[in-house]
């Protein structure tokens, strides 16, 4: 699908372009791309290298697994695919955690971390299980107490209160976050019952 | 709300020492771990780079084109039926597909009404309550190398839709 959607978003947009008289835009649009996704990496580069190597000694030192243990009862209940021993619980607490802190930059390496874990044990490299459709909902859907990026953004505005909005984007999140999860089981059943057949 | 501002900003600092001064009691050897992982840091980065590239020139080339205005305008009379703001129409477009150019109108709509304004506390919630679900799952994906994104990307959209919407109806509640 994400093939179809790619070929379509390009040459849909090529040949509108034409039409629209935007050829000269589109062009300088692509490589400028080019160069932002350089960019964005290399940013990559030096918050992963730092987070992965701070990561790493929590899993050395067996601090990780310590704190894994006090949300496993909930992140089992989320992931029932999972054993309560899997590496990838972890990582998974860890991307959560700093999400929902707002700190969206260590979150994304946590993440990965998570995800390589998850697709060592995945009898199909080519297709995601389902613990990985699950984590993915949790993070599209976003569950921040706490949007950092949106806050500064209110307050060079000069926002008499640029937190105001902390409590009710946060009671939104929660409601996405649940929904995503719904639809999550709901797809998952739905599929399995089709198999069945 | 000041609480939970310094929460924010000393959780990484003390998460850090947290992190050292418990691999010291356990006799860890941090910085050969450290740069063990970091490695993998390196990689991992670098990996991403043609599925980033790919996403990321496909938006701007539908950026560039004039077609994602051309869509909202015609889908601007649906949802002005269904009483969301005009100005908010393109931010619900885009919010999904692009995190940069919704953190730009989000920045453009504040500096219009003034950050005390509906749309502009709207617009906040919305950018703050959600994430960018393309660029989450070709980042995801792309890490372990898996083209197909499957249902994960219907039910991501699926929940855009119904936590933005929800985010709008929070907003309406909560600021009157």
């Amino acid at each position: 699908m994400v093939n179809l959607i790619w070929i379509a978003m390009i040459v849909v947009g090529i040949v509108y372009s034409m039409w629209n008289g935007t050829v000269s835009e589109v062009n300088t649009a692509m490589f400028d791309a080019s160069t932002q996704a350089v960019e964005l990496v290399i940013g990559f580069v030096a918050v992963f290298t730092f987070w992965l190597g701070m990561m790493e000694i929590a899993n050395q030192s067996g601090l990780l697994d310590k704190l894994t243990k006090l949300t496993r009862p909930l992140l089992v209940k989320i992931f029932p695919e999972l054993s309560p021993k899997d590496p990838a619980l972890g990582f998974i607490m860890s991307n959560i955690t700093a999400n929902f802190f707002g700190l969206g930059n260590a979150a994304t390496p946590f993440g990965l971390k998570a995800m390589s874990a998850l697709q060592a044990n995945n009898p199909n490299p080519h297709v995601p299980t389902r613990s990985m459709v699950t984590f993915l909902c949790l993070n599209t859907a976003a569950l921040t107490l706490f949007p950092t990026t949106v806050i500064s953004l209110r307050m060079t505005h000069g926002a008499i209160e640029p937190m105001d909005i902390v409590i009710p984007a946060f009671l939104a999140t929660c409601c996405s976050c649940l929904v995503a999860l719904t639809l999550d089981r709901i797809f998952y059943f739905f599929t399995i019952k089709k198999r069945r057949r | 709300m000041d609480v939970i501002a310094s929460i924010s900003t000393l959780f990484l600092p003390l998460l850090v020492v947290l992190i050292l001064l418990y691999a010291l009691s356990k006799k860890t050897d941090a910085y050969g771990a450290f740069t063990e992982g970091g490695k993998e840091g390196i990689r991992l980065s670098i990996s991403l780079l043609p599925f980033l590239l790919g996403m990321l020139v496909a938006i701007n080339i539908l950026r560039a084109s004039g077609l994602l205005d051309a869509m909202n305008q015609a889908l601007s009379p649906v949802l002005a039926f269904l009483s969301i703001p005009p100005d908010l129409i393109s931010l619900l477009f885009i919010r999904p597909i692009s995190g940069s150019a919704s953190l730009g109108m989000l920045a453009d709509l504040t500096a219009t009404y003034g950050p005390e304004h509906f749309i502009s506390r709207a617009a906040s919630i919305i950018q703050g309550s959600t994430d960018t679900t393309l660029y989450v799952l070709t980042v995801y994906f792309g890490a372990v190398g898996i083209k197909k994104m499957g249902r994960a990307l219907t039910i991501g959209l699926l929940a855009d839709i119904a936590g933005m919407t929800i985010a709008i109806l929070i907003t309406i509640w909560y600021f009157s």
